[in-house]
């Protein structure tokens, strides 16, 4: 595997997800240094789960994800701000349907 | 009645080899604890750091628990047994002065001579390689050895080694990672570990010695030899290390006969206490 290295005294960068006890899903935590996979889970177990935080950790490198550019923001979400029938509060719940 | 059966119970043990015995396993926590948490704040990155205090603060807190434990079985030994049973003055004083003894004077008032850590666990950090080194070959130990404590037949040490098993199974899961990545990293990180291996090899026999208070209690410190020179050479296999050829192994810890390194770790750990007696903060 090819790694992109700027500095070479310094580990690659790593995002952590950890899912709660009480979490369905796992949330961005932070980041860490770490030399490969194996070794950021450790990390993150030590940095991010030691007051009982977690159950799960995913760790991704940090190169790997790709963000949306700040610069485009007006025309990716300004859109949406006047279409507010989209959120489904617009809409009136029969009392038959739980768990919306 | 007297009674001259051979059995395990836990009342067949004298108090004070249980004393004596608790006190080890008390000792091994604590040094290894203070050792450890020497690395706060100088880990080579803030990640390794952080994971070297936790580890440092569960063998402290597993120490906290068998002084807990140690100072109760010395409060309940006849005063004759009491006033014999630690030569340390600072101690002596206050056991003369009737009162009861707890963990921090455990801790605080023990010269070197009555401390029973294992040679091993007082060595110094020197480099990453030693303090790997160092914890790889307790680790392994420990995991073996609270495996078997926690069904030892004295229902408090079968309950802390059951705690101390899963924090335990992590440690060593951490010492054998990094022993495989230095031995099978970099020449250089090779060399260094390979030499702090040879270096502590012959603190290791300590550990394995045989204990007869421990096997009265259900564990028997010298049928773990082979199990633990298995994981060790699984490991050092993994990691392209040799096992060192010495047979020679240096021993009395258990005896209270220390290298010269305990001194310090003791200066460091007790000064507060013994220049401000009973100071709470």
């Amino acid at each position: 595997m090819e790694k992109e290295i700027t500095n070479k005294n310094e580990w690659p960068l790593w995002e952590v997800f950890i899912r709660s006890k009480a979490g369905l899903d796992h949330k961005h935590a932070g980041s860490l240094h770490a030399s490969d996979a194996e070794m950021a889970i450790e990390n993150a177990r030590d940095v991010y789960t030691r007051r009982m935080e977690g159950v799960s950790i995913w760790v991704v490198e940090s190169k790997n994800i790709h963000a949306s550019d700040p610069g485009d923001a007006s025309s990716l979400y300004e859109p949406a701000t006047d279409k507010i029938y989209r959120h489904p509060t617009f809409y009136n719940l029969p009392d038959e349907v739980k768990y919306m | 009645m007297q009674s001259n059966t051979n059995s395990e119970s836990p009342s067949s043990i004298s108090a004070e080899a249980r004393l004596e015995y608790t006190l080890q396993l008390a000792d091994d926590a604590l040094i290894i604890g203070h050792r450890l948490s020497e690395w706060c704040g100088h880990g080579p990155i803030l990640e390794q750091d952080i994971a070297l205090t936790n580890t440092a603060l569960d063998h402290l807190g597993r120490a906290r628990s068998l002084y807990q434990y140690a100072a109760e079985q010395f409060n309940n030994l006849p005063a004759d047994a009491k006033s014999k049973f630690f030569t340390s003055i600072a101690l002596q004083q206050l056991i003369a002065s009737g009162s009861s003894i707890g963990e921090d004077d455990l801790a605080s008032l023990r010269d070197g001579w009555d401390y029973r850590n294992a040679l091993l666990l007082e060595q110094p950090n020197i480099d990453w390689a030693y303090t790997v080194a160092r914890s790889f070959f307790y680790d392994s130990f420990n995991f073996l050895y609270f495996k078997q404590l926690s069904v030892s037949t004295d229902a408090t040490l079968a309950a802390i080694a059951a705690k101390s098993l899963k924090e335990v199974t992590y440690h060593l899961r951490w010492s054998k990672e990094w022993v495989i990545r230095l031995g099978d990293g970099t020449e250089e990180s090779h060399s260094r570990m390979q030499t702090a291996v040879n270096d502590l090899w012959m603190y290791t026999g300590e550990l394995l010695s045989p204990n007869n208070t421990a096997q009265q209690t259900g564990v028997d410190s010298a049928a773990l030899k082979q199990p633990w020179t298995d994981i060790i050479t699984d490991v050092f296999k993994e990691a392209d290390l040799k096992l060192p050829a010495g047979t020679w192994m240096q021993e009395g810890g258990r005896n209270g006969r220390h290298t010269e390194h305990l001194g310090y770790i003791l200066a460091e750990l007790q000064f507060m206490q013994r220049a401000y007696p009973g100071m709470e903060w």
